[in-house]
């Protein structure tokens, strides 16, 4: 069992939890994730890691509320245990000899991107962040990007906060005015990566994008992680869990995964529908 | 003592109906009464040369323990059996006794081998359902062993050095201890409640079990012996399933046999309202003809499945699965396509809408027949595509269950381990590795093969580190 020893919430869909696990935050470093299961018979999911403490023993993780087992996640409170957090998972993002980084990041993946644009930050690197979220209510880490970044542009989809439109509108204007970057990272939904790497594809910027497909024990052993890569032509198969999750944006077969991603869509709307009634019967 | 039982045939294993096994997954073959059991044992002619003891991995004192039976003291055929198996509830279900110890029998010269499995089976679970005799924890000699996986290898390492008085952890990557026992092997044949036993008796032992460590990933290997272990056995698994590299295999609905015997077994997804989510019903067909074919084939039909296919590209001779899972999956009902391989699979795709839900999700798979032609270098006969044979079958599912390749990840993390072409890793007899006491046994070494062998193979590891550690 894990302790939770702290838990913020920032938004009313996105939650932060610190976990004890003194293995696991010893070793993670930014890009790889974690897998949890919330209670004994739970299924075990993929969380990226937001952050970790070496001194505490702690590691950091923030999800949205999307499904069964993060809304339960989401009622866990401080001092709550869940029963198992195994990690850290997953090749770390490859940050070495980085100078000017674009970073994108999109709703509850700027959770991700965020302490790659930090170690950037700390390396020296000149750090460009662009952040994008539906509305005001769902900005979140604002005050930790502004931070670490040199430059920050924040978008909503309805122009509630910052600036109006999606994240690809300040990348190709800054592309297009000939800003110069040694890698542009993206984290988020798979329709934004598939477009951000359509935004640089004109202008050869190399792009890294961060996958998040289902998984089960996350070592390279289920293979339900699998995705197709275009390389020289060529298909190639690769497993996110032990080969990611960070792919070269540009192979990325995005079609496929997205079509993947929907492989339990009915399952999973059922499944929270029934765990939010359960949670409502409680809370009367 | 009564005269030898001189009947040519065994003891029947009482078995659950076919018709109504297929639909739930409780374990098929039942087990012997003790009054069976005692009849089969009459049937063991107690040879001198004990043939049946040079068939088997880990050296069973066979027909002694076969004694025992004879004269009711079924605790004392436990304890001989004990001496040297740590899982026999488990290896009296799944090894293939068939090639193993009941291949020798004299026995089965002139009609059938002595049930030797099947006895074992017995005596291990008249144990677990009567016995009262706790283990005994041995005296600690102070020595600490790391072994790095929870599955058969491992489980066998740990149980030989712990009953010699080793303190050994057992790093498990999954949050439940078993390795395939848990996750692959599926309920009908071997129950998890077995299993579990199994690792209980061990941590009584003294075994500790540390759940959710992946070696490699958490703490590699050099930092284990930096915590103070003196050797390290690896027994991590078989690793990456294999695909056919032919269209289609990412349409959903298309499966390794390792996700979905996982999503069925470890995570519970066989469950009314289960967490985990898996393709229930519908037509199906399982790649392959191996053991872990037919626990797929079989898994598909209990969750509900109207029709299974075992699509196979030899014929049914070469067939690498045991007889007798072969012949509980045609009693079930599943469909055997033989001389059959897969080239394409099939998914909807519907061009007027885009978001139509069904896009992307498997409707059929297109396959060729095959003939067997010259024998390869191994002697198995190549099967080769008749030509224009080309026929589609109509499925919702596709298993594939055609083999791992090793997991990379402690490779990876562990300097100068030597590993082979296939990235197996590189044994001597004793089953060390190219690093000072850093052993290793089992699929993480061969490739996918069979329980029993990774059990001897964990066995001979554990002597090889008794032996280095105490000479040490």
């Amino acid at each position: 069992m894990y302790r939770i020893v702290d838990k913020k919430v920032l938004n009313p869909t996105v939650v932060q939890l610190q976990i004890e696990a003194p293995l696991v935050a010893n070793k993670a470093r930014p890009g790889q994730f974690i897998i949890l299961r919330v209670d004994e018979n739970g299924e075990r999911i993929p969380l990226t890691i937001a952050g970790a403490d070496r001194e505490n023993g702690t590691v950091k993780i923030i999800f949205q509320i999307v499904g069964s087992t993060t809304e339960k996640l989401s009622h866990k409170e401080a001092g709550d245990y869940i029963q198992d957090f195994v990690g850290p998972l997953g090749v770390a993002t490859h940050l070495d000899g980085l100078k000017k980084v674009c970073i994108v990041g999109g709703g509850v993946g700027c959770a991700i991107a965020m302490p790659i644009a930090e170690a950037l930050h700390e390396m020296g690197a000149e750090v460009t962040s662009i952040i994008g979220f539906r509305n005001k209510d769902l900005l979140i880490l604002e005050d930790e990007f502004k931070a670490c970044s040199d430059t920050l542009r924040i978008m909503t989809d309805d122009g509630s906060y910052g600036e109006h439109g999606n994240v690809t509108v300040p990348l190709k204007e800054m592309l297009e005015a000939g800003k110069q970057f040694d890698m542009i990272i993206t984290i988020g939904p798979l329709i934004m990566m598939k477009f951000v790497v359509a935004a640089a594809k004109p202008f050869g910027t190399p792009v890294t994008v961060s996958m998040n497909p289902v998984m089960i024990d996350g070592t390279g052993m289920c293979g339900g992680c699998r995705l197709t890569l275009n390389v020289d032509g060529k298909k190639v198969t690769k497993f996110a869990c032990v080969d990611g999750p960070d792919f070269n944006g540009y192979e990325v077969d995005f079609d496929e995964a997205m079509s993947r991603g929907r492989m339990y869509f009915d399952f999973e709307r059922h499944a929270h529908e029934e765990t939010c009634n359960l949670f409502k019967k409680e809370v009367q | 003592m009564a005269k030898a039982n001189m009947s040519l045939t065994r003891n029947v294993m009482p078995t659950q109906d076919p018709q109504v096994r297929a639909h739930n997954f409780n374990e098929v073959a039942l087990g012997y009464t003790e009054e069976t059991a005692i009849d089969e044992a009459m049937r063991c002619l107690n040879c001198k040369n004990m043939p049946c003891v040079d068939g088997c991995p880990v050296k069973i004192h066979i027909p002694e323990f076969i004694n025992k039976i004879k004269e009711g003291d079924f605790e004392g055929a436990y304890q001989i059996i004990s001496k040297s198996s740590s899982l026999p509830a488990v290896c009296g279900r799944v090894c293939p006794q068939e090639t193993q110890c009941e291949s020798k029998c004299i026995r089965g010269v002139k009609g059938e081998s002595v049930g030797i499995g099947r006895l074992e089976r017995f005596v291990a679970d008249w144990h677990n359902t009567f016995s009262t005799e706790e283990p005994v924890r041995p005296e600690s000699n102070g020595h600490k062993v790391a072994i790095v996986g929870s599955g058969p290898s491992g489980l066998t390492c740990a149980g030989d050095l712990a009953k010699a008085g080793f303190e050994v952890t057992v790093f498990e990557a999954l949050h439940t201890a078993g390795g395939v026992l848990v996750y692959g092997i599926p309920e009908f044949r071997l129950p998890k409640k077995i299993v579990a036993k199994e690792v209980d008796t061990l941590e009584k032992l003294g075994v500790k079990v540390e759940t959710n460590v992946v070696i490699g990933k958490t703490l590699t290997i050099d930092e284990l012996f930096d915590m103070g272990f003196e050797a390290v056995f690896v027994g991590s698994g078989a690793g990456l399933p294999n695909f056919m590299g032919i269209p289609g295999e990412s349409f959903k609905g298309v499966y390794s046999a390792n996700e979905f015997l996982t999503r069925s077994n470890l995570m519970k997804a066989y469950l009314d309202n289960p967490d985990t989510p898996i393709m229930k019903g519908g037509k199906v067909a399982v790649v392959g003809g191996g053991n872990v074919a037919m626990d797929a084939a079989r898994t598909a039909l209990r969750l509900g499945a109207e029709k299974v296919y075992i699509v196979y590209r030899r014929s049914m001779e070469e067939l690498p699965a045991r007889r007798e899972e072969v012949e509980h999956a045609e009693e079930e009902g599943i469909e055997f396509q033989l001389l059959c391989n897969p080239i394409e699979i099939l998914g909807y795709n519907n061009p007027d809408d885009v978001r139509d839900p069904k896009n992307g999700f498997v409707t059929g798979m297109t396959c060729v027949k095959m003939e067997l032609g010259e024998p390869d270098e191994k002697g198995r006969r190549r099967p080769q595509v008749i030509p224009g044979s080309e026929f589609t079958i109509d499925v919702d599912t596709v298993v594939m269950s055609i083999g791992t390749s090793p997991n990379p990840l402690i490779k990876a993390t562990t300097d100068g381990l030597e590993v082979n072409r296939h990235g197996g890793i590189v044994v001597n007899e004793d089953g060390l590795t190219s690093r000072t006491a850093v052993y290793a046994g089992g699929d993480a070494v061969t490739g996918a093969a069979t329980v029993i062998s990774a059990m001897g193979a964990g066995k001979t590891a554990a002597k090889a580190i008794a032996d280095y550690l105490t000479a040490k």
